[in-house]
């Protein structure tokens, strides 16, 4: 028997956090997203699963104890929107410097700025450029449904923990606050002290007599030292290219233009792809669902078959870079998107298209 | 009745002549040696045999550099 | 007959009564020389040596000076970014109740960019223990002012003398931190002299049992030298510590209130 609820996207992170088996979860009030943190306040997870559910003083504080957590070899996790977010930028640095795992989640707003509190995905390049100082990749998941809002916890959470670095998931107001039906999977046991031991061996946990004490650090003053650490680091982030990108491909078999579209202007993109195929257009979608790593193999694959794409998003034009980059020149690649919080329409997308990728 | 008599030994290389200890010796035991160590600090060295091994130069060494041995003699 | 005897005779494993503790590393701290925090870490090690709890505590090292304390402590560490030490401690201790938990931290790091979270923690009545090093400069960075530079005190950033008008008031933490209901024990220690450091010693062991009641933060704080930044030698600066901070800053408890 499934397990089924009507949930909200923020609900549904909570909720799976605490059915992933999450130690901690720290975080700050911010809209549209503190339903997360209210949520898992009224459920009290301590009593469910032990987990702990604390909030912070700030997102610089929040950030900070999902460190100390994680640092700890536990499932640690946050989330905020986007201003709480750069707030937390050094704090990511030092975890993905410090090889730790854990799970932010960005409830994206409007901005720059205080900006406004309705949806919008301008945080793209914070989120899977950098964001915070050096060079460091987060495992950025991109979720266009409460389920996958669900969904994304658990495998946020392993892939951080498989790669030693901080996992995103890249969400947005509209996202956040839907409704939808969710199901929901069984609870996953919390760490025990022996898988922590056995799993995480770095992780301080209180210097046993079998080995010496564990540092956890992203300070090296050595550059040839920093310099190792670094391409460690990177070679990571290889691994991670090569073997977990995920997208979904929506009506690509015999499209002739494709929409590139991740979260909610994905979800807007399939409708309008309905109404152009109604006219008589070839439409199809390439939704990223990992946006680091980024699916460019496939666009550049999809380049020798369309013969044009636009990338829909709700910013000035962020992961069109990255479109453009994959297909490397081999097709024309276009933006269209609003700011501010607005929501495009389905007719306007398609209008776009073709103004900009078929027209032209 | 039993006096006690004190012996110190101090890790010259570790030792980076701060000269905290000099004045923490109740009885002038410790001076600083006109030699360096290795990192060209002018370590410290016992000038007397007055040691009664209370430690108050360990306890003070900001470097842990002090060894204390206390033995009691028998009158 | 009265017994002489040789350093030979007394430099017996038997006679022992005092060497460096295990839990401090082999690693020779890179401290400038006389400089507090080396006793301030040794003093706690001794103390968590003397407890039995090496394995289970897990320590937060600052940025400052002490930046490498997870260098010279073998106790399992983690570095925080500035001043957020308490926010790891926080995690830490409420993800893994049963173990010690401490945080060590300069002047800047706890009382200038760390103050929210030095607060909220205190606040909060986490069941941590905050050391508190202060020497009133920033000595890491090349001997800039701190929150608790006194007024007078040149320093790079106050090459003329610190003044009320240009840089504000120095900041007593330690007491706006003892006035929250969640600290339980809020102490102020110096370690320039034997005595003082048997004293300080004695304030780590009842701060960290403290962690054992569950009924809130110790906070103790280390009125300290920095030689280097005051431009004297160890003994003179110590001289200059007793004659200008201790009066600003004085030593004992400011609260105690484990007994209640």
């Amino acid at each position: 028997m499934k397990e089924l609820k009507l949930m909200k996207g923020n609900e549904a992170i909570a909720e799976a956090a605490i059915r992933a088996g999450a130690d901690g979860y720290f975080g700050y009030p911010i809209t549209p997203q503190s339903e997360v943190m209210e949520y898992l306040m009224v459920e009290r997870p301590e009593e469910r699963t032990g987990m702990v559910v604390l909030q912070a003083e700030s997102e610089v504080a929040s950030i900070n104890m999902v460190y100390g957590g994680a640092a700890c070899g536990k499932r640690c996790l946050t989330s905020s929107s986007s201003p709480g977010v750069s707030l937390m930028q050094e704090g990511i640095s030092y975890i993905a410097g410090a090889e730790l795992p854990c799970l932010i989640v960005n409830v994206v707003r409007g901005g720059p700025g205080l900006g406004t509190i309705q949806p919008s995905q301008a945080d793209y390049f914070q989120s899977v450029k950098g964001g915070g100082h050096g060079d460091y990749k987060l495992i950025t998941l991109a979720p266009a449904s409460v389920q996958e809002m669900y969904d994304f916890v658990k495998i946020a959470f392993d892939l951080a923990f498989k790669y030693r670095n901080p996992a995103l998931i890249l969400s947005d107001g509209a996202i956040g606050q839907m409704m939808e039906k969710v199901e929901l999977d069984e609870q996953r046991p919390r760490f025990t002290d022996e898988e922590i031991r056995k799993n995480t061996p770095w992780a301080t946990f209180g210097k046993p007599d079998y080995r010496k004490h564990n540092i956890i650090t992203s300070l090296e003053l050595d550059p040839g030292k920093q310099e190792k650490v670094n391409l460690r680091i990177q070679a990571k982030y290889r691994e991670l290219e090569a073997n977990e990108v995920r997208y979904e491909k929506i009506m690509c078999d015999d499209a002739e233009y494709i929409f590139v579209a991740y979260g909610s202007s994905s979800r807007i993109c399939q409708k309008a792809i309905q109404l152009g195929r109604d006219k008589g257009l070839k439409l199809g979608l390439l939704r990223p669902i990992t946006l680091y790593p980024f699916p460019g193999k496939v666009l550049n694959e999809l380049a020798d078959q369309v013969k044009g794409m636009l990338a829909v998003e709700m910013s000035a034009g962020q992961m069109v870079e990255d479109v453009r980059l994959s297909v490397n020149g081999k097709v024309k690649v276009e933006h269209y998107g609003r700011f501010g919080g607005i929501i495009p329409s389905p007719s306007e997308v398609l209008n776009a298209i073709e103004q900009k990728i078929i027209g032209g | 009745m039993a006096k006690v008599k004190g012996s110190i030994v101090i890790d010259i290389e570790r030792c980076k002549g701060c000269e905290v200890c000099t004045t923490a010796c109740p009885n002038d035991v410790i001076a600083m040696s006109k030699q360096v160590n290795g990192k060209g600090y002018h370590f410290a060295e016992t000038v007397n045999d007055d040691c009664i091994g209370c430690a108050n130069c360990a306890v003070v060494c900001p470097d842990g550099v002090i060894t204390v041995y206390r033995a009691k003699l028998n009158d | 007959m009265a017994e002489i005897l040789t350093k030979e005779d007394i430099i017996k494993e038997e006679n022992l009564i005092y060497k460096r503790t295990p839990v401090l590393t082999d690693n020779i701290m890179h401290y400038c020389p006389g400089c507090g925090h080396g006793t301030i870490h040794r003093i706690i090690a001794e103390v968590v040596e003397e407890m039995g709890i090496q394995s289970q505590t897990i320590a937060i090292a600052p940025v400052g000076c002490s930046v490498l304390a997870y260098n010279y402590f073998e106790i399992d560490m983690q570095e925080a970014a500035h001043g957020r030490a308490p926010a790891l401690a926080t995690a830490v201790k409420r993800l893994m109740p049963e173990k010690f938990v401490f945080t060590y931290q300069g002047d800047g790091d706890l009382a200038a960019i760390g103050t929210a979270e030095t607060i909220h923690a205190c606040n909060r009545a986490e069941n941590i223990t905050i050391f508190f090093v202060n020497n009133g400069i920033y000595g890491m960075t090349g001997g800039q002012m701190a929150p608790t530079t006194l007024f007078g005190m040149k320093t790079a950033t106050s090459p003329y003398g610190r003044d009320l008008k240009h840089n504000g008031n120095p900041l007593k933490i330690t007491e706006l931190v003892a006035q929250l209901p969640g600290t339980i024990f809020v102490t102020r220690q110096s370690v320039q002299n034997p005595a003082s450091v048997r004293k300080a010693k004695k304030a780590v062991r009842k701060a960290l049992e403290s962690q054992k009641l569950n009924k809130g933060t110790s906070f103790v704080e280390f009125v300290s030298n920095c030689n280097s930044g005051w431009k004297m030698t160890p003994n003179q600066a110590n001289k200059w510590m007793e004659e200008n901070m201790f009066p600003f800053y004085p030593l004992g408890d400011l609260k105690d209130e484990i007994g209640k």
